[in-house]
């Protein structure tokens, strides 16, 4: 299916994108012919206007998916598939480059050098200012002094091109000219040379989640490749280069000496232990900045100009050697291009983090596959399936084993003849601990189930329990006044502050989650059932007070359904704020959730999973929400008209 | 003999943060024979809903007492039907269950509830609505809905607080003839609250005046324009000489009130 995928990818994005542009250009037609029909004789503002309109919502959609289509690489996957690969090979070249290019001006605003003179002069000056004078004597003082214009006049003996050694100008010059051979090799173009076979079986730009195949499959991408190579070992050789001038030999044994005499003070004569640390200190920061300063890594402002005028020629002679693909770089390819690491070429940008769409709906077929044992679901459990319930473990969890326990008699003990005879106690402890086979019923199974299955049970608790204490709240002063704190104080925590607390009462699995979903929805139920209740008009309680109703047909047959529309809208806010909260502690712990598979997915980047996982969120939240909304509609089609 | 009798009946409201009294009744005392239909006049804010509220069982007086029949009145009860000004209907219910609905509180059978209903929808004009939603219907049909839903129960005395006050002309005409029709048949004894002079001249057959501040029975009429109501049609009645005299007699008397209080503030 895969590799079908793969191979077809320029004629299925053919039918996508057609199809698209179609669905948008079709739905403008038809919502710009409506508009032109109904436009006249409405009034902005009027509500009604909003109604309906399919045609505006496939127009977003379909410009939306055209947006994600084109972002994600997908047009340049389907129609340029040596693209990237030959973007890995320029990557390549860049890579290999780039120890040189650190030094130069180049995408920095100045020579590395001179970075090193400004932050090592500011920082002698600093340390002339902040001596500790009370821990030298005047004598030492003194020579500090002259040791910090000693390490000061380093900087201006190696910034000085008279003082740089002639071999280390030839190195570079050297250097100079084998880069400037790469420029022309780029300017001769690729040869023919055939790619490799090992580089031909390389899997396609995004058929696996290596997502760039790595060796070169074009002449363009051996080109850049080879001279890669080469510039790597010019890198190497660079990267050797030291610019220690020949003043240096006898400048720097002078100051270590000093430095030493310093620290050999410090030991030798009775200072407080204050002092002690305050020599200690300057005499190491001290040591720290010359040590710095003798490793050769700053050069002359002038030296580098000949590597300067070269990668000039170079960058030239690239984009030149780039040829067609500069075009399909900047039309196809938005984002930071490609960009080689040290063992893999990988998308930057949006590339990166937004996954084709064929790659999520293949991503998705492959965690929708029910075949947990050929590598379909997640961590070995399936996305959405069913599975055998053994009917024991079910009774089991609605028996508490204390019922057994509770249970007439003593359980049974062992007789003289070294047996145990089960009674009916025992059979009953048996029975609440799931150990007695009852058969087995099949049952949803997987992670979506899992997480439906949390939202739905602590809903159902939630307005089981909620709607009542909500109504009573809302016509009982005493229950209003003795619940009011408890649930106000606990309602404005957010839901996952209360996680860490829950999860370790409850523990992690179903019954921590169910608990902390309870809490949401029950708080929600209540305030909306409460509000219902309380709003109820005074003229119609009076009036079913006249017709002879008690105050429990009252609370039943008018209160309740007068509350109705209050506490459909309150489930349809919880069951949104449960599925949120439910993902957030899926993410927090647990093994097996919608929320899990997205956190396990973003510790290992797998852009494509979190995407199917977000989809698949939005998606139930959308289908969760519109299945209220016509609940609502359906049920109460009187709401406001009374 | 289900008369009922109020006595020294006051009722001052207190405003729980000023402190503040209104004094809306004060020393009302009168005696409805069973049978008779009431209507009760005055400017706004003289304790008519008050005084009906009371009669209902929803307000307790501050001082006097109420007696229906034999038994004193405390709180709200079957034997008394109360009609509101804006129905007061449930409106996630039909016709037929908010007309059902004291039965079904009574928890009588099915069967014979449904007989009733049939019976009473047909009386206030609205065959085959019955299962219709009320908030589909139009304010004078939600009015004969809450007419018989307050029927339906038999209760010995019906109150109606400006049951017309939001309808038009027309079917104001039809639902005073509707009234007019019910009191005769059922023989039940009607407090009728209205603003409408000309309303309270047709149906009252006694009538009351009050004045405000505090609220008490100004003048009370007897009235033969009911009874003829039952016999001639009421546009004739309202061209009647005597009826126009009256009319502008409480008119004028109403008038004279507002001016009053208008002088006072
Ligand atoms: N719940 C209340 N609390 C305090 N004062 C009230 C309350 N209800 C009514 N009143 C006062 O009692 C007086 C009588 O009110 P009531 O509603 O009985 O008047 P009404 O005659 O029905 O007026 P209208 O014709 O406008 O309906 C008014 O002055 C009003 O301000
Ligand atoms: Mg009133």
């Amino acid at each position: 299916m895969f590799e079908f995928i793969a191979d077809q990818r320029a004629a299925i994005a053919a039918v996508f994108i057609l199809t698209l542009l179609l669905a948008f250009g079709v739905s403008i037609y038809i919502g710009r012919k409506e508009y032109r029909k109904n436009g006249q004789d409405q009034v902005f503002g009027d509500p009604e206007r909003t109604k309906g309109g399919w045609y505006w919502s496939l127009c977003g959609v379909s410009a939306l998916l055209l947006i994600w289509f084109y972002f994600s690489w997908g047009v340049a996957r389907a129609y340029f598939p040596n693209a990237a690969n030959e973007l890995c090979q320029i990557a390549k070249l860049d890579e290999a480059l780039s120890p040189i290019r650190a030094v130069l001006p180049i995408g920095s605003r100045s020579y590395q050098s001179t970075q090193l003179v400004a932050r090592n002069g500011a920082q002698i000056e600093a340390l002339r200012d902040s001596m500790p004078k009370q821990a030298f004597s005047r004598d030492e003082q003194q020579v500090l002094e002259l040791v910090i214009d000693d390490v000061q006049s380093l900087l201006g003996l190696s910034s000085d091109p008279d003082q740089q050694s002639p071999e280390v100008a030839a190195q570079i010059e050297l250097l100079s000219q084998e880069l400037r051979a790469i420029a022309i090799a780029l300017d001769a173009g690729p040869s023919a040379v055939e790619p490799s076979a090992e580089a031909l079986a390389q899997p396609k730009w995004g058929a696996t989640y290596t997502e760039i195949p790595l060796l070169p499959v074009t002449a363009r991408g051996i080109l850049f490749d080879q001279l890669s190579q080469d510039a790597a070992l010019l890198s190497d050789r660079f990267v050797t280069l030291k610019n220690i001038p020949p003043a240096y030999a006898t400048r720097i044994p002078l100051i270590t000496q000093k430095i030493e005499a310093l620290s050999a003070a410090t030991k030798a004569q009775q200072f407080s232990d204050a002092d002690v640390e305050a020599r200690k200190d300057y005499i190491k920061s001290l040591d720290r900045i010359f040590n710095r300063l003798d490793d050769g890594s700053i050069f002359p402002a002038g030296s580098f100009a000949p590597l300067m005028k070269v990668f000039q020629e170079l960058a030239r002679a690239q984009a030149h050697a780039k040829g067609s693909l500069k075009v399909i770089d900047a039309l196809f390819v938005p984002g930071a291009g490609v960009v080689k690491s040290r063992t893999q070429c990988s998308e930057q940008g949006s590339g990166r983090w937004l996954p084709k769409p064929m790659d999520v709906v293949v991503t998705f077929a492959e965690l929708a596959d029910p075949d947990v044992e050929d590598g379909g679901g997640f961590k070995g459990t399936p996305l959405l399936w069913w599975k055998w319930l053994p009917i024991a473990d079910v009774v089991a969890f609605v028996i508490p084993d204390a019922l057994a326990d509770l249970w007439a008699g003593e359980y049974a003990r062992h007789g003289v003849d070294g047996k145990v005879q089960e009674n009916t106690k025992d059979r009953l402890l048996a029975l609440a601990q799931g150990d007695i086979d009852l058969g087995s019923v099949p049952a949803l199974d997987g992670h979506l189930w899992d997480s439906l299955f949390r939202v739905l049970v602590a809903m159902g608790l939630g307005i089981l329990c909620g709607v009542p204490v909500g109504i009573y709240m809302g016509v009982s002063q005493f229950i209003k006044g003795v619940l009011d704190p408890v649930v106000e104080l606990y309602r404005p925590v957010p839901p996952l502050a209360w996680a860490p607390l829950i999860l370790t009462i409850f523990g992690i699995q179903d019954d921590g989650k169910i608990f902390l979903l309870f809490m949401v929805a029950f708080a929600i139920m209540v305030i909306s059932a409460r509000t219902g209740a309380a709003g109820t008009q005074l003229s119609k309680i009076r009036a079913s007070h006249s017709l002879g109703a008690s105050n429990r047909q009252i609370l039943l047959y008018v209160i309740l359904p007068n509350a109705l529309p209050e506490i459909l809208t309150g489930v349809r806010i919880a069951i949104g704020v449960c599925w949120g909260t439910l993902v957030a502690a899926e993410m927090l712990a647990g093994t097996t959730g919608i929320g899990f598979i997205e956190n396990v997915a973003r510790t290992v980047s797998d852009y494509e999973l979190i995407w199917v996982t977000i989809l698949i969120m939005g998606i139930l939240g959308l289908a969760f929400d519109l299945i209220m909304r016509w609940v609502i509609q359906k049920t109460i089609p009187w709401r406001g008209k009374g | 003999m289900a008369d009922l009798t109020c006595k020294d009946l006051s009722m001052t409201y207190r405003n729980p943060q000023t402190g503040a009294e209104v004094h809306a009744l004060k020393d009302i005392n009168f005696t409805l024979k069973k049978g008779e239909l009431l209507a009760v006049l005055g400017p706004s804010g003289c304790g008519k809903t008050t005084l009906l509220n009371m009669v209902a069982g929803f307000l307790k007086p501050t001082a006097g007492e109420m007696i229906l029949g034999d038994r004193l009145i405390n709180g709200p009860g079957v034997e008394r039907g109360m009609v509101f000004q804006q129905g007061a209907l449930f409106e996630w219910q039909s016709v037929k269950k908010n007309v059902d609905f004291g039965l079904r509180m009574k928890k009588t059978k099915a069967v014979e509830a449904a007989d009733l209903v049939e019976k009473w929808l047909d009386i206030v004009g609205l065959q085959g609505f019955g299962e219709t939603p009320t908030y589909q219907l139009s304010g004078g049909m939600q009015q004969r809905v809450a007419l018989a839903r307050c029927l339906v129960n038999d209760p010995d005395v019906i109150l109606m607080d400006e049951p017309l006050g939001a309808l038009d002309a027309l079917t104001r005409e039809k639902m005073q003839s509707l009234i007019l029709e019910l009191w005769k048949e059922t023989g039940k004894t009607i407090i009728i609250i209205t603003h409408s002079v000309e309303e309270a001249l047709l149906l009252g057959e006694r009538l009351f005046v009050m004045a405000p501040r505090p609220g008490r029975i100004h003048k009370e009429y007897h009235l033969p324009f009911a009874e003829r109501g039952l016999s001639e049609p009421l546009r004739a009645i309202r061209q009647d000489k005597d009826f126009t005299k009256v009319r502008e007699e409480i008119l004028t008397m109403i008038w004279n009130m507002e001016e009053e209080i208008m002088g006072r503030v």
